[in-house]
């Protein structure tokens, strides 16, 4: 079935887009990412202009966060005290990050260095949780499936003032160190376009040492806000939600989200890691290889003066 | 019916045809006052939900107020329909440290979105090339780079990846030998407009012609114009943008609220 966007100004099948929203929903339910880095991509591959897809796949996200978070609450597996303080810090970030990508995008080439960012970084995260999640599964083989809880400790996150207690996530922690991690999240996000989750669960684990169960409800809580945020911005300012794509992408997204927690719940956490990894990284690939292979159209057509 | 090839006939008239016809008296080299009477299967498309694409019959007939001489070339028939024009940047990708990045790009002053060229034969035959000149009638003509060329060497390329690339879309189409004419008099053609179209007036240009010279044209519009929910949506999100964003919001919310009340549901039993 055939469906004109109103906004976008394309007609796609519908069914498709339910489909597209369903597979990242699960993604993003499994692995508390927005799915944002897979839905773009994916949007601009069917024909949807790129700043109409950033803008609506914002929107989507707020939808299936949403529906995941809500299950998540249910498990008690969100923290909503440490939620509440990287969303502090991520919005500031966001703030600082929209300022940054403005500035950037008056030096021209702003499309280069998203690009360049998401490799760099999708590189560095992907490539970093696979050797350890790899590890961890070798390790839990080695002692018989009951690996030591074995954190390394990290004497400077422990070192600073403010100490809070983070029930929910068992840490007893300062609140620098999150603070830290929401304002750089958040500047990452308003450069690349997306919630943020694939830094922000991998920071999570790996810097404030939560436990990943805890984190993915954590980082969806955090999305939610920071892709409302951005979905008022583009449509007031930029015009480009297409409410039409986003109810369509939401409504495979909500379902989806809804079978992948339920599916993050019975995988181990080893498990989880790694497979996140493996998206991360293929993710990575393709846009390198965009950038090293000669483009079959090197001419591009855009609204006069870019967006 | 108007005819806007009138002031153009008149001048064409007084400038070649009447001293041709002082010259050689009685014999008219040319068919005098040749009119073009049209016919749409539909001049309004309206985009609705599940538009996807529409095709447009476009039939109509010569009139003639005098017979045509027998020694005169055969009358062939152009249309072109024109999409609105707005303004593109065109970029072209390079490989510099050794990544392809966009370098040089070339604004395009008006390039129509969408531009269908139909004709009875050859495009070189039936039209030459001073009068596409004059009427901006084949897909170059009609892109405009005007004062585009400062810091471009090649801006030609830049116009041709425009053509290239819409004409792959199906929004820039060039249907040689696809109008029908019969007896010199009827003709018609269909032209597919695809689904991707955008809103707006698109000018609907007939030109009739003599051995590559245009003897007469006539102007018609089409509209296209999104209608309903599509009509509503669009207009809500220009004029009231944060309503909109706000709308948007509560769809995506209530839909991660409605899921996750669904399923839970749907679990206990």
């Amino acid at each position: 079935m055939q469906i004109y966007l109103p906004i976008a100004e394309v007609s796609v099948n519908a069914y498709l887009l339910l489909g597209l929203g369903g597979i990242v929903g699960v993604l993003s339910g499994m692995f508390g990412v927005g799915g944002g880095f897979l839905m773009t991509p994916l949007l601009f591959f069917i024909g949807i202009p790129p700043a109409v897809a950033v803008a609506t796949e914002a929107n989507q996200i707020v939808a299936s966060s949403f529906s995941g978070v809500l299950a998540h609450l249910r498990r008690k597996t969100v923290d909503l005290k440490m939620g509440t303080v990287l969303l502090i810090g991520g919005l500031v970030g966001a703030a600082l990050g929209i300022m940054l990508f403005n500035y950037l995008k008056s030096m021209g080439q702003v499309d280069l260095l998203v690009k360049l960012c998401y490799v760099v970084f999708l590189g560095i995260i992907g490539s970093l949780m696979f050797i350890e999640s790899l590890n961890a599964i070798r390790q839990s083989k080695k002692s018989g499936g009951a690996p030591a809880p074995k954190r390394r400790q990290r004497s400077w996150v422990h070192a600073l003032p403010f100490k809070t207690r983070f029930r929910t996530s068992g840490l007893y922690i300062s609140v620098i160190p999150p603070i830290v991690v929401g304002v750089l999240v958040g500047i990452l996000a308003a450069i690349m376009g997306v919630g943020g989750g694939f830094i922000m669960v991998p920071a999570m684990i790996y810097i404030l040492g939560m436990p990943t169960k805890v984190v993915v409800g954590t980082s969806l809580l955090q999305i939610i806000f920071v892709t409302a945020f951005t979905t008022l911005m583009h449509a007031t300012t930029n015009f480009t939600v297409d409410m039409a794509l986003a109810v369509l992408l939401l409504i495979g997204g909500v379902i989806g989200a809804q079978i992948g927690t339920r599916i993050g719940v019975k995988m181990k956490a080893e498990q989880l890691r790694i497979l996140l990894a493996l998206m991360v990284l293929m993710v990575c690939g393709k846009l390198a290889l965009d950038l090293l292979l000669q483009p079959s159209e090197l001419y591009t057509i855009g609204a006069a003066g870019g967006h | 019916m108007q005819s806007l090839a009138r002031p153009f006939f008149g001048q064409l008239f007084t400038r070649f045809i009447a001293p041709l016809v002082a010259l050689f008296t009685g014999a008219l080299p040319l068919a005098a006052g040749e009119d073009v009477v049209l016919g749409l299967s539909q001049n309004r498309v309206a985009i609705t939900a599940n538009f996807d694409g529409s095709e447009i019959l476009i039939f109509g007939a010569v009139k003639r107020d005098t017979p045509v001489a027998a020694d005169a070339a055969p009358i062939e028939v152009i249309i072109a329909i024109e999409g609105p024009s707005v303004p593109v940047t065109v970029r072209r990708k390079e490989k510099k440290y050794g990544i392809w990045i966009n370098t040089d790009s070339l604004k395009i002053s008006s390039a129509p979105a969408f531009y269908a060229v139909a004709t009875s034969g050859p495009f070189h035959e039936v039209l030459s090339e001073t009068e596409d000149q004059r009427y901006h009638v084949s897909v170059p003509k009609a892109i405009r780079s005007v004062g585009a060329t400062e810091h471009v060497s090649d801006p030609d390329s830049f116009t041709d990846a425009v053509i290239r690339i819409r004409r792959k879309n199906g929004l820039y189409q060039f249907l040689e030998d696809s109008v029908e004419i019969d007896q010199q008099t009827l003709f018609r053609t269909s032209v597919a407009l695809p689904s991707n179209l955008t809103e707006g007036t698109y000018k609907t240009r007939i030109f009739l012609t003599r051995g590559g010279d245009v003897v007469s044209d006539y102007e018609t519009h089409i509209d296209v114009q999104k209608v309903g929910l599509e009509r509503f949506l669009f207009s809500l999100s220009r004029e009231k943008p944060l309503i909109y964003g706000l709308m948007s919001l509560a769809i995506a919310i209530a839909a991660g609220w409605g899921a996750s009340a669904f399923f839970r549901i749907f679990q206990r039993n």
